[in-house]
């Protein structure tokens, strides 16, 4: 028996050895026999009446076989993008359009698709797309959120009365109200989440593929959640049955939440491909990806906190305008408001919390989930007002927050906005952090930075974090359309190597090496021998996907579940063999044993022995050795920490340096250390480039996107980023059956308030107490000057 | 055109159109998957293969550019089934990849690194990956990797 790889260990990743040779398959690298191209015309306005489509000259061009558009869609009964999560606010649901594959009578953001083109190749694809003619009725767009909401705005939708999709409130208004009757002190700030691009290096890209004897469709798709795909255009899209459609997401070069919805080019060219007989290939590029992946973030938030004259939190109060786009997308209303409002009390005892939150149609493109979602909004707000807190009642920036931190024996802690604790050690995470930073270190750095003619700044930030999405009882009552358990099949094959089917999708977060240490825990095996299998409908048993840290949270839970099932499956085949009752079987390390014998059997010889049922009780026992579980997780987990940024800001260049960066970040239990590393690094560097780099940007006027490319939309670089420091620090889920609580996220919650706190800090003394993101050169130039930006005003 | 190049240290001779990308002809036309395109300016560096000893960013090149050059992709590290090149062994060792997207860059870009810099520090090898972009790894792994694949190929030399 070879050493059990399991819980805690680090082995380096099964995945590595297709991508490090060039051998992955991603959707991109698919060919198919007879395979066509599908090149989408987009709208290059913001706002605008398609008067008419002309193809004509288009469809006469060589090699194209096909053009469609909105009408032909609408004609042949294809339907609109299902949203999966509806929201219920102060007056009731929300006002729900639809979302047309392509587009019917307006386009509603610049990268709208109007028609597709399906040519020989990608090259007359293109060629054609160009002379499309449509024929558009310029409109004036709304682009800005503040002018979303004044009086005579533009309509996006003619049938919904101003901008609002929907206006939702949580928390205690009245309670609130009289905590902000007579505070010592009120802390207040206006600010913006800037709008961000998720941008997974690879590009979404889609195959479709139809067989006209079976009547079966295939979709290859780059795709955080192949099943939901399925459900989502079979049922309400393509009228497809489910059986005679099968979805596949293969390797998928990273997703962040950009591939996790249902997109009109996966319908389209599945549509497309039974149409014109052939398979139907779509490679998004770039700049095609900047204007139709949902982006993410995009808030106006005014907000205050009442203190007490100790810098105790009485209340607080959270007024935020948030931007769906043109049309809903997928979760893109649930962002806001379920994953915003109750991740407002933080790690504090904050008795009285009232948020709204408007949640507006823009001539934008659709908003949706990105990394954190909605989470990493309302740390920035929470974290940002504690620090103006702290600076006016001049408190250090840790000790308020200290005085306000839920302690561990609080836990369970019940918040006033909907979600109960179940665990956590804010106040550890905090004085670990502390420590590793070298928090009390700071004056003689910055003094150091200052004989260099630097200004140096330290900011620090807590968070938690709802994930392991989620609980499909709360999860239904906020409005979710689905249940979001998920399911694993744990197969033994005769020899005893292992095959899971997992309904999660691994894009980059290391599944098939940390779920083969939980089989590798539970079941004894050799590493080596347990493959984990994902991302086929046809292979897989219904599944959610992977989005909202939920991967090894819910999935994980399952997969230990359904191995569960195997050992108590296997105690009885082995009571059969070793003539004993199954009450007498103990199962450890891979060896099944009459305990006080040394009769036993090992994994592999009850694994050939379910499927060489020669002498087998078969009327009370059936062969085979597989087992399937669902886990539907009873609450959210709650990750948390605290994270600290130090920044060096050269006044000549305006340039901010970000110099240290620690982390201590509570995950509950760690199946492998490495790859938890790996993905705090990635979520924290992607809340630095939030803080510091990227941004995007529309023209208010037109409507253009003016950062719709790499060139200029700032991803950060390896050049940008110091080495960082990160621990755990661990107080297992009380309700996860393996006290996990999921990573995948939490660094890109903590990260952003921490660098901007560091960033005012470092200008602290020229009476700045605010900077929007990102933190540029620009930006910090006008606050130096100014003490501190119109805030909320660009 | 008529071009002729060494790829992956075999002679290939074929037709192109003289608007074909270096990427595209691997891709599309030679099947080499392993070179990625993440963008359309240049900037990400999934495509990089060496020209020579050179890394380049093939989504930038005219494949009839490469007419006479010996080209080397990811694919041509290492034989199926064989050890691997000490770069992809750093990475692997390091955790320096997590979805794979930009890896084949990577480490092609990391290769090309550890020839020029015999001594490098942290910061040469941060500098190096500036036309790399990872969105995965936070690139604390990556530099990990590159400093690690960069040591094993030296002490390959110098063992030699």
């Amino acid at each position: 028996m070879s050493e059990v790889i399991g819980i805690g260990a680090a082995p380096r990743r099964k995945e590595d050895l297709r991508f490090l040779t060039g051998r992955g398959n991603y959707v991109a690298d698919i060919k198919r026999p007879g395979m066509v191209a599908a090149v989408f015309v987009r709208s290059p306005h913001a706002h605008a009446r398609i008067k008419s489509v002309d193809a004509g000259a288009a469809l006469a061009m060589p090699g194209v076989m096909a053009i469609f558009n909105g009408e032909d869609l609408k004609a042949a009964g294809v339907g609109g993008l299902p949203c999966g999560w509806g929201i219920t606010g102060k007056d009731g649901a929300m006002k729900e359009q639809p979302h047309p594959a392509l587009a019917q009578g307006k386009v509603r953001y610049v990268g709208d698709a109007v028609a597709v083109v399906i040519a020989e190749t990608v090259e007359q694809a293109r060629d054609a797309a160009d002379a499309v003619a449509v024929d558009y009725e310029v409109l004036t767009p709304i682009i800005n959120l503040a002018d979303a909401i004044k009086p005579g705005a533009p309509l996006v939708f003619d049938d919904v009365p101003g901008y609002l999709c929907c206006d939702w409130e949580l928390g205690d208004k009245a309670a609130t109200e009289a905590a902000f009757a007579e505070p010592a002190h009120i802390a207040r700030i206006n600010l913006v989440n800037n709008r961000l691009v998720g941008n997974p290096m690879e590009p979404r890209a889609a195959i479709a593929e139809y067989n006209p004897a079976t009547g079966h469709y295939t979709l290859w798709s780059t795709s955080q959640f192949p099943h939901v795909v399925r459900l989502l255009m079979g049922i309400f899209v393509l009228g497809i049955p489910q059986q005679k459609l099968r979805v596949v997401a293969p390797d998928v070069g990273g997703g962040f939440g950009v591939k996790q919805f249902h997109y009109a080019e996966e319908a389209v060219v599945t549509w497309a491909a039974a149409k014109v007989g052939r398979p139907v290939k779509w490679v998004c590029d770039r700049a095609e990806g900047f204007v139709s992946d949902a982006h993410g973030r995009d808030h106006v938030t005014e907000a205050a906190l009442a203190l007490d004259e100790h810098g105790k939190f009485l209340g607080l109060r959270v007024e935020t305008i948030a931007n769906l786009g043109g049309y809903i997308s997928t979760f893109g209303p649930n962002i806001p408001t379920n994953l915003y409002g109750p991740l407002l009390a933080g790690v504090y005892t904050t008795p009285a919390i009232y948020c709204e939150v408007k949640v507006v149609f823009t001539n934008t493109v659709p908003v949706d989930a990105y990394r954190g979602a909605g989470r990493p909004e309302a740390t920035f707000v929470l974290e940002r007002l504690v620090d103006i807190a702290a600076t006016q009642i001049g408190l250090d920036k840790a000790e308020i927050r200290r005085r306000n931190m839920i302690a561990k024996e609080a836990y369970p802690y019940q918040t006033p906005v909907m979600v109960q604790y179940d665990s956590g050690d804010p106040k550890g995470c905090l004085e670990r952090s502390l420590e590793i930073a070298d928090w009390a270190g700071f004056p003689a750095r910055k003094a150091a930075s200052a004989k260099s003619g630097k200004l140096r700044g330290i900011g620090l930030s807590t968070y938690v974090e709802a994930c392991g999405l989620a609980p499909s009882r709360i999860a239904g009552r906020l409005g979710a359309r689905g249940g979001l358990y998920e399911s694993a099949t744990v197969r033994v094959h005769p020899t005893g190597q292992i095959t899971v089917l997992i309904g999660t999708h691994n894009h980059g977060q290391g599944h098939e090496t940390t779920f083969a240490q939980i089989v590798c825990e539970k079941l004894g095996v050799p590493f080596e021998n347990i493959d984990i299998v994902y991302g086929d409908t046809d292979k897989v048993q219904f599944g959610m996907g992977t989005y909202g840290s939920r991967s090894l949270v819910v999935g994980g839970a399952a997969l230990a579940k359904a191995s569960d099932k195997v050992v108590a499956k296997g105690k009885k085949i082995a009571a059969h063999l070793l003539e004993a009752s199954d009450q007498d079987i103990t199962f450890e390390t891979g060896v099944f044993s009459v305990a006080g014998t040394d009769r036993s059997k090992t994994f592999a010889e009850i694994a050939l022995a379910a499927y060489v049922p020669h002498d087998y009780p078969l009327e009370v026992l059936e062969p085979g050795l597989e087992e399937q579980a669902y886990y539907d997780p009873v609450n959210f987990t709650f990750p948390g920490g605290a994270h600290i940024a130090e920044v060096e800001i050269d006044p000549e260049t305006c340039i901010v340096k970000l110099v240290n960066y620690t982390a201590v970040d509570d995950v509950g239990t760690v199946i492998n250390p490495m790859i938890v590393e790996g993905q705090l690094h990635g979520g924290i560097v992607q809340g630095i480039g939030q803080a510091l780099f990227e941004n995007c940007v529309y023209d208010s006027g037109s409507g253009q996107l003016l950062s719709g490319s790499f060139m200029d939309y700032c991803m950060p670089r390896a050049d940008n980023l110091p080495k960082m420091t990160i621990e755990t620090h661990s107080t297992p889920c009380a309700h996860t059956p393996m006290g996990v609580k999921g990573c995948g996220e939490v660094g890109t919650i903590g990260s952003p308030a921490a660098v901007m706190n560091a960033v005012v800090d470092a200008l602290a003394h020229l009476g700045v107490s605010h900077v929007d993101m990102p933190a540029t050169a620009n930006r910090i130039w006008r606050a130096m000057q100014s003490g501190s930006l119109p805030q909320a005003a660009e | 055109m008529n071009i002729s190049f060494t790829l992956n240290g075999k002679a290939v001779a074929l037709d192109v159109e003289p608007f074909l990308l270096l990427s595209d002809l691997l891709r599309e036309r030679l099947g080499l998957t392993g070179t990625h395109v993440g963008c359309d300016t240049s900037q990400c560096g999934a495509c990089v293969v060496h020209v020579g000893d050179e890394s380049v960013k093939s989504c930038t090149l005219l494949a009839v550019a490469v007419d006479g050059a010996s080209v080397t992709t990811i694919e041509g590290l290492s034989e199926p089934g064989g050890a691997l090149h000490p770069m992809q062994q750093a990475f692997h060792q390091n955790h320096g990849l997590q979805c794979g997207f930009c890896t084949p860059g990577m480490v092609m870009s990391a290769i090309d690194f550890a020839r020029r810099h015999p001594a490098p520090t942290e910061a040469d090898a941060r500098h190096w990956l500036e036309g790399n972009i990872c969105r995965c790894t936070g690139y604390q792994n990556i530099v990990a990797s590159v400093l690690a694949g960069t040591a094993a190929i030296h002490a390959a030399e110098q063992g030699r």
